[in-house]
């Protein structure tokens, strides 16, 4: 990387969604604030700026990351993939559908990261099972659905067999 | 059947019922009732959503950062603002003198000479209280100009109990009142005296309820801007109500409530009651804007949030009752302490009355003493919170109905098989007032222990110990109050005082039903959503009422207090969407309806009651062929208003206001119907304590609720998972945990610890409806109840897992642990003191302040040396690390610049630093304190040179104590950045005495693994 004036704000240049995208930024500014207040891209969201909620969670060069603990000019010449670019057409994709089904989702802050983190994880682990799907979603808080919907919503689309103790 | 194996019933049910959503009210009967997928997740799930800080801002608008207290208590001396507004980007530094010039302190509930401003005026309170505001060009630079506002403060003793409040000695919050216990009110209804005298048993129990917060992920958001041209102010915020502090908000900023425009986003991030508590920053940000003569904007982060937004209260709870040897409960006796926090900022004491009516919960219990106290504490002020006041309650009272099973040898759930509300006594009042308006209580416990396997879970926990593992079953049985009466909270004074203040009751709601000149239906309410889906329930209840499809309801909820239809209580609080919002939605609908009725009976030639409307259609009910289309009728008001018959008006737009019959004023005797229904819940569950590290595990829950008639079961599924989830977190994780010198300790969600997908298990829930005669659906609240069960439904099954009389919230591994197997023995005492070791207090010891550790390490130079470097002023600044300046400001004594981070906090301290007690070459004092906008620290250190045949062996005892943010955000790390410092301190020595020389236990030239991770946590470089 190289040194960089912190004084001065520095063009960056990410791929958003497919589409090539120049704003400026000072070093120390984040990823989140630069994808939100510099380029407009609000549908990432800010919950804690600390690391631990995962609201935050876009794809950077395929890999799912927290915003808020990237610096804007750390994305510069990187490919940066959020939930705008999740159904380019205006039809959902089926995770976003299922989610719409079974009301995996309330206030909705935390789903778009929720989502980025699933379109990563899904590729790598197409079907996961219960138990590791949760301790994946263990990355990311929701105040709102206790995760029952989140889980039925990627056991449906995974189609996998849930793993329960019988009580 | 497995929890989820049910759940996924319930999915495949509703992916049937999915399919509904385009049809027309009554073409499969109506759209009430059924599992409809949201309207709102559409632009939720692809990134649409507009929330607070996603909207625009005017030009120029200046972006706020709020510096504030890092003492819980203390006198507020001076501030200086200088050095902050010579930073570039910098328009205004606004202190207590703004607040003082342009606004008024808030209204308190309370009879009590008690001031709040929106910004400290001359003393602080609480850790976090807002102090000074920085109003920047952006946000980075606000945020760093916090650093330069120089603040003098002098500490005072902080109360941080409720016993230490009603101690009289304890140090005044408001000298003004004379008393931390700000108000006491005590009530009696029936003899509960005569009966407990009386009784054959008497079962006591006192409890304690933790301070906690649902913590919604969106914080709070103002965007303000000041009209002085009109001395209005125009604000935007993700405000929740309720808008009975509309009022409160207006009188502070010094206008009528018409000159305080309030708006909230299309989207809110959630607010679980916490929202309301925004309502201070809205009087704050207005100031702001006015005082700076522009636009301004604040974004609050998630460290303000923990730290300072908003609480559950704390309650201490002395519960008695007079029992019959069945267990039958004869008088209850409650003595309720409220921790309200450092100011009783409206609604409360809100909490404490809020169930007031329900005070003996789901029981027939005739005889009721109460005693209540409402206490200050040198804490964040307390506020809204889902399940308000109702967790605080029931945990001492179902905690009591286990405890007098156990001490009468009878069964938990026959003692409250023996005192629930029978269902022949409905609507049943309460000694308190309260008219539990249906349900059949017995019954629907029968049916939850019937359809939930009850009977399964015992033989699983016969099995379980007989394995000799720890395993219990709770149970709960509250009532679930909604709609609140606004007038419940005048219960806290007296007759007397009410007679002067005028009458207060009801629980207006409101709704708009209007159409537009293309026949197109929409519908407006004050309910402010928060999440929920009130756009999706609206649609499904005017659809029906107008025959319409779903999706030809337009639901707008963003709200406007310029031009919406709303009264005191709009807002979402109080569970008052499903039973009062959306029936009253329901009867402006009707309303409407009811008028085109009556114009379409004259172009169909029939009377107006036999109108009917279905399919989009307008028809008479004895002949459908002949109809009309409903947009072509609607829209003729627009059109043609000039051919309506003679007397007849438009129907264009309808407006209802609601409000529910049975709310009432308090009366003479203190009798109080305090909500409009009372849902009733029944939860039972297993759980199993690991008797190694006290990890408790929910094996099986089941919860049964009868709340109304349900309006969209998906959603009201979604409402129960969703409190539930929270209350596993107030059961087993949550506190807002102080020190008792103040420190907050809960300042990130690496402390304040949130259930995640790993920890809450999926519940079985159940439903019965039976119908509120009060509102106009026949619906009640379902969203709180499991905030109120479900914490002390699993602490009873942890006290019958350990078998204990005394369990305390949250049930954390280490607490429950220490039940299991006693407190932990302090760490022994080393006898090699080489490397250097520090030991932190737990915050919870009697003096509570913070650090305190010794230890030696070797300097390759004589006594001599040492001495002479530790007194020159010049190797000194060398040696403290991150000093960037130190001058002397007296004999021995220096002012020091000192830049140190711990975890992810920053700080630039002003630091004192003096020796003292000088013993040369052979011992000193070394003192130091320090503050900035992060936090203050202060510290002693005894250093003493011990000559040896290889130099020196400086041998160091210290105490430390660090509060503030700092401490809020760090306090997990204080421990090794106090170990890092100190050894950096030596490091530095060691080199400027000629070394090198190594401390003990790391091979030379090699990083440590603590020295890397620190490294890696930002603490070292």
């Amino acid at each position: 990387m190289p040194i960089m004036n912190a004084d001065t704000r520095h063009p960056v240049t990410i791929t958003l969604n497919g589409r090539s995208r120049t704003g400026h930024a000072h070093p120390r500014m984040l990823l989140s604030d630069f994808l939100r207040h510099e380029l407009g891209a609000h549908g990432t969201r800010v919950g804690c700026e600390h690391g631990v909620c995962g609201a935050c969670t876009v794809r950077i060069d395929g890999v799912a990351q927290r915003t808020c603990l990237t610096l804007a000019v750390q994305a510069d010449g990187r490919r940066v993939d959020t939930v705008e670019g999740l159904a380019p057409e205006g039809r959902m994709t089926a995770l976003q559908e299922a989610f719409r089904r079974h009301h995996a989702l309330q206030c909705g802050f935390c789903t778009a990261g929720i989502l980025m983190s699933l379109s990563d994880y899904l590729e790598r682990v197409p079907r996961p099972t219960e138990g590791e799907l949760r301790d994946m979603l263990s990355g990311h808080l929701c105040r709102c659905t206790g995760y029952a919907g989140i889980v039925r919503a990627v056991m449906d689309v995974t189609g996998a067999s849930t793993e329960v103790a019988d009580v | 059947m497995t929890a989820l194996k049910a759940a996924q019933e319930t999915a495949r049910d509703r992916d049937r019922a999915a399919g509904h959503s385009a049809a027309h009210a009554g073409d499969r009967g109506p759209l009430v009732g059924q599992p409809i997928p949201r309207i709102e997740d559409a632009a939720l799930l692809t990134g649409a959503g507009r929330y607070g800080d996603d909207l625009p801002v005017k030009p120029g608008t200046l972006h706020a950062a709020i510096l504030r207290s890092p003492h819980a208590h203390a006198e507020l001396l001076g501030i200086d603002p200088s050095a902050a507004l010579a930073l570039p980007g910098v328009a205004a530094v606004v202190t207590g003198a703004e607040a003082r010039r342009f606004a008024s302190p808030f209204l308190v509930g309370v009879k009590a000479p008690m001031e709040h401003w929106c910004l400290a005026v001359d003393r602080v309170r609480y850790l976090g209280e807002p102090v000074a505001v920085v109003l920047a060009e952006d946000r980075y630079l606000a945020e760093d100009a916090l650093d330069r506002v120089a603040v003098r403060y002098r500490p005072l003793a902080a109360v941080m109990s409720v016993e230490q409040a009603a101690d009289p000695a304890s140090e005044l919050l408001h000298p003004t009142v004379g008393s931390n216990i700000v108000n006491t009110r005590s009530f009696t209804y029936g003899e509960p005296g005569r009966v407990l005298a009386a009784a054959e048993h008497r079962v006591a129990l006192t409890v304690h309820y933790p301070r906690n917060s649902c913590t919604p992920m969106e914080c709070f958001v103002v965007l303000a801007d000041y009209d002085p041209a009109e001395d209005s102010y125009e604000v935007l915020s993700n405000f929740s109500g309720p808008f009975a502090v509309h009022p409160v908000m207006a009188r502070a900023l010094n206008v009528p409530g018409s000159r305080l425009r309030l708006r909230s986003p299309p989207h809110s991030g959630g607010s679980f009651g916490n929202k309301q508590a925004v309502f201070p920053y809205i009087v704050l940000m207005g100031v702001c804007a006015r005082a700076a003569g522009r636009p301004v904007k604040w974004v609050e982060d998630r460290l303000e949030h923990l730290m300072a937004a908003t609480s559950a209260t704390g309650r201490r709870v002395d519960l008695e009752a007079a029992v019959a040897p069945d267990g039958k409960v004869l008088a209850l006796s409650l003595r309720q302490t409220e921790d309200c926090g450092a100011y009783l900022r409206a609604p409360e004491p809100a909490s404490l009355y809020r169930n007031h009516g329900n005070l003996t919960g789901a029981y027939c219990i005739p005889h009721l003493a109460v005693v209540n106290r409402i206490a200050v504490t040198n804490k964040t002020p307390s506020g809204l919170n889902r399940g308000f006041g109702g967790g605080q309650l029931y945990f001492g009272l179902e905690r009591l109905m286990d405890r007098i099973a156990r001490t009468l040898g009878l069964d938990p759930l026959d003692v409250i098989r023996r005192n629930l509300v029978p269902a022949s006594a409905m609507p049943y009042t309460t000694a308190s007032g309260g008219l539990l308006d249906s349900g059949d209580f017995p019954a629907t416990l029968e049916e939850a222990v019937e359809r939930g396997g009850l009977a399964a879970l015992r033989a699983r926990r016969d099995a379980a110990r007989a394995e000799g593992r720890l395993y219990g079953i709770g149970y709960a049985a509250v009532v679930e109050p909604s709609i609140s009466n606004m007038g419940y909270i005048t219960t806290v004074l007296t007759a007397e005082e009410r007679r002067k203040a005028g009458p207060k009751n009801g629980a207006q709601a409101s709704a708009t039903v209007a159409v537009d000149p293309t026949g197109g239906v929409s519908v407006s309410v004050a309910s402010v959503p928060q999440g929920q889906g009130h756009r999706t329930v609206l649609a499904q209840v005017v659809a029906d009422v107008l025959g319409l499809r779903f999706e030809d309801i337009r639901v707008v909820t963003d709200f406007d207090t310029a031009k919406d239809a709303w009264s005191i209580a709009a807002g979402n609080y109080s569970s008052r969407f499903a039973g009062a919002v959306a029936g009253t939605a329901h009867l402006a609908a009707t309303k409407l309806r009811d008028r085109l009725a009556r114009l379409a009976a004259g172009q169909l030639n029939a009377p107006a009651g036999e109108i009917r409307f279905a399919g989009g259609k307008v028809f008479a009910a004895g002949n459908p062929e002949n109809a009309l289309s409903f947009s072509r009728l609607a829209a003729a008001g627009h059109w043609a208003p000039g051919t309506l018959p003679d007397g007849q008006e438009a129907a264009l737009r309808e407006t209802v206001f609601w409000t529910p019959e049975p709310l009432k004023a308090p009366t003479d005797g203190d009798h109080i119907n305090s909500s409009a229904c009372y849902g009733f819940i029944f939860d039972f569950c297993g759980v199993e304590v690991d008797r190694v590290t006290g990890q408790v595990r929910i094996d099986r829950y089941v919860t049964m609720h009868d709340a109304g008639r349900i309006l969209n079961p998906l959603l009201m599924e979604g409402q129960i998972l969703g409190g539930f989830s929270q209350a596993v977190g107030v059961a087993l994780y949550e506190e807002y945990a102080y020190g008792a010198d103040g420190r907050f300790l809960s300042g990130t969600f690496a402390d304040y610890l949130v259930p995640t997908a790993v920890e809450v298990p999926v519940p079985v829930i159940l439903h019965r409806e039976s119908p509120s005669p009060v509102t106009p659906l026949g619906a009640k609240g379902a969203g709180e109840g499991n905030n109120m069960s479900t914490p002390v439904c699993i602490a009873n099954a942890v006290a019958d897992a350990l078998g204990v009389d005394t369990v305390s919230l949250p049930l954390t591994p280490s607490r429950v642990a220490a039940v299991i197997h006693g407190a932990e023995p302090p760490r022994p005492a080393g006898a090699a003191v080489q490397a250097p070791r520090v030991s932190a207090l737990p915050a919870t010891t009697p003096d509570g302040r913070g650090m305190k550790g010794e230890g030696s390490r070797a300097v390759p130079v004589p006594p001599e040396q040492v001495w002479a470097i530790l007194l020159d002023p010049k190797e000194l600044a060398a040696l403290l690390p991150g000093c960037e300046a130190l001058q002397l400001a007296g004999p021995n004594t220096y002012r020091a610049e000192v830049v140190v981070g711990i975890g992810p906090v920053r700080g630039r301290y002003t630091a004192e630093v003096a020796l003292s007690d000088l013993d040369p070459p052979n011992a000193l004092t070394l003192t130091g304190s320090g503050s900035s906008a992060l936090g203050t620290g202060r510290g002693t250190g005894r250093v003493r040179l011990e000559r040896t045949a290889e130099g020196t062996l400086v041998h160091y005892a210290y105490t430390a104590e660090v509060g503030g943010k700092v401490a809020a955000v760090g306090g997990r790390m204080l421990d090794s950045a106090a170990r890092l410092l100190i050894g950096q301190f030596f490091d530095r020595l060691i080199g400027r005495a000629g070394g090198p020389a190594t401390p003990a236990g790391r091979p030379r030239g090699q990083p440590g693994l603590l020295d890397r991770l620190l490294r890696l946590l930002g603490i070292r470089r």
